[in-house]
């Protein structure tokens, strides 16, 4: 477990010791502040039914967001300490593969969460000048935050691995980008999520991410989503565990 | 288990696509032992060190560090050894304590003893004073002691540096060495170089490479010897060309001679000796008796270098 906890440590310090992490940081904060001030223009005074998390989560914003810095994150994890040579000298270290890939998903996935605080900021402005009760409930965010971190899961593990696939972090990033851009286009083929139609239109529609979300925003917390994005999480985690391991087939 | 080798490699194999890296060598290394492995770049050095690391698979062949199977026993091997890379890559944004730290609580040191421990290479490798400094900001030789006090950290049996002193300069090399030298006898130490005086000064057996083979392994003295046969003696005496040609033609231990003029009405005289015998003491009487002028004798020892150069060359032209 001190093997964990150190590289874990060692990981999450790299995003704070260089710039890097504030970058990304202040470009969350800056964007989902855009985006509230869009969302408070368009609501123009007049009232609404809907919580405000819901209403962000309907703008491109948070999506934007999310696969961008997902790839600025995940890009260096792996490709990075190969690039530099680090990786020989951490896996000459009596440290287990599992140690490693899962202490590099932990780091990655605590500085997600962090990147998302300013988020919690814009929702506390909006409530304090809406002096309205109904404007943000804490059970509502508590799902909005609880589906944050399960799409940010899914997608730093996958994000990892492609990581773990190259040594170059520009393909890193453009290979985890392609990949949220090709999950969140799906979400619009597939339509409405759970909707009634053929089979492989049901299939699709189980993926569509966009819905997901959206009920997490909405404060529901569907066990089949979970079950779905914990189950991708662990499946591309034990990918980046296999590209990992390959090393000592080659 | 005390009594085995520390290394043993038995027609170990690597091949990367389309060329052979390593063509079936074997090799044991004893406990306390400080072996040299010396050659060109590209001879597959540092991929016998990749692979003594489990850093990387070997094709075939076995290799066994400490009694345990690189391939199998991986994470007992990884226990065992200190590796240092080639380019010695750091963590340039940690600074040395906690990079030390860091590296010490991988490789299973506890809290206390990795404490104990830092403070020990931090001295033992002269940089105490830049502890607290960002490994980025350090010069080439500081970094290099990083990598070494990382390397020795955790108190492994087995110590592989890949090129150690590559790109300091005279003054950090020599601490470089006393450093390796130093720790001889408690840990078995594995480095390898292409410059020559380091094998010579800090190993007591050198492994010459090439082309993914060994083509030779002894101490650096007795490949000396091996080679003395052939060392020539060099004497500058000021006498007449004719007189000395006789001398030396008339002396029976010696083989062949040559006689070049020097400066002044010195000459410059090279022998060659029958059997690798020493003539000095021989020359040293004859002028005396003489009573020639005598301004220089020496042996004229092989350097590890014309070893080198040696074994290294058939192969070199069959390319």
């Amino acid at each position: 477990m001190h093997v964990f906890l150190t590289l874990m440590r060692r990981e999450l310090g790299t995003f704070f010791v260089s710039l890097t992490g504030y970058v990304i940081i202040s470009g969350v904060a800056l964007l989902s502040g855009l985006s509230f001030c869009v969302l408070i223009r368009q609501m123009g005074g007049s009232g609404y039914q809907l919580p405000v998390t819901e209403l962000f989560f309907q703008s491109p914003m948070f999506w934007f967001t999310l696969l961008i810095a997902n790839a600025v994150i995940t890009m260096r994890l792996y490709a990075h300490e190969k690039y530099s040579g680090t990786y020989e000298t951490l896996m000459t270290t009596p440290v287990s593969d599992l140690q490693v890939v899962s202490s590099k998903f932990a780091a990655a996935w605590v500085f997600y969460m962090i990147m998302w605080l300013p988020f919690l900021g814009c929702c506390y402005i909006i409530q304090h000048y809406a002096k309205q009760a109904g404007a943000l409930d804490t059970g509502v965010l508590l799902s909005t935050f609880t589906g944050i971190g399960l799409f940010g899961a899914f997608f730093i593990s996958f994000g990892g691995f492609a990581s773990a696939l190259t040594v170059s972090q520009m393909v890193a990033a453009m290979l985890s980008l392609l990949m949220g851009l090709a999950l969140f286009a799906l979400s619009y083929v597939s339509g409405p999520a759970f909707s009634s139609g053929n089979w492989q239109e049901q299939v699709l529609s189980r993926f569509s991410l966009f819905e997901q979300m959206q009920e997490f925003a909405h404060g529901v917390i569907d066990t089949r989503s979970v079950l779905l994005l914990l189950s991708l999480t662990f499946f591309f985690l034990f990918l980046t565990l296999r590209a990992v391991e390959s090393r000592r087939w080659k | 288990m005390s009594s085995a080798p520390m290394i043993e490699v038995s027609n170990l194999t690597k091949r990367y696509a389309g060329h052979t890296a390593l063509a079936g060598i074997s090799f044991s290394v004893a406990r306390g032992e400080i072996v040299g492995l010396l050659g060109p770049n590209g001879a597959g050095k540092s991929t016998t060190m990749r692979i003594l690391s489990c850093f990387m698979p070997a094709t075939s062949g076995t290799v066994r560090v400490a009694g345990y199977d690189v391939f199998h026993d991986s994470e007992e091997v990884r226990r065992r050894i200190g590796y240092m890379p080639e380019n010695n890559p750091l963590h340039n944004e940690m600074r040395v304590r906690e990079y030390l730290k860091f590296r010490a609580r991988l490789k299973g040191l506890g809290r206390a003893r990795s404490r104990d421990r830092i403070d020990t290479v931090l001295q033992q490798c002269s940089l105490t004073d830049v502890s607290k400094r960002i490994i980025g900001q350090l010069s080439k030789g500081y970094r290099q002691r990083v990598g070494l006090a990382d390397a020795i950290v955790h108190e492994p049996d087995l110590i592989i540096l890949d090129e150690p002193t590559i790109g300091l300069d005279p003054h950090q090399i020599r601490l470089v060495r006393s450093l390796i030298k130093s720790l001889s006898g408690s840990h078995t130490v594995l480095i390898s170089t292409h410059i020559l005086p380091e094998v010579e000064m800090t190993c007591s057996r050198v492994m010459i490479m090439l082309g993914g083979k060994i083509l030779a392994s002894d101490t650096p003295d007795n490949l000396q010897s091996r080679m003395a046969g052939k060392g020539q003696i060099i004497a500058e005496i000021a006498a007449p060309v004719a007189e000395l040609k006789t001398a030396w033609s008339q002396m029976a231990e010696v083989e062949h001679y040559d006689v070049s003029p020097s400066e002044g009405n010195f000459h410059r005289c090279a022998l060659t000796p029958r059997d690798g015998c020493d003539l000095r003491p021989e020359i040293f009487t004859l002028v005396q008796q003489r009573g020639w002028q005598l301004r220089e004798l020496t042996r004229n020892r092989h350097s590890l270098e014309d070893i080198y150069v040696q074994v290294t060359k058939p192969n070199e032209e069959e390319e």
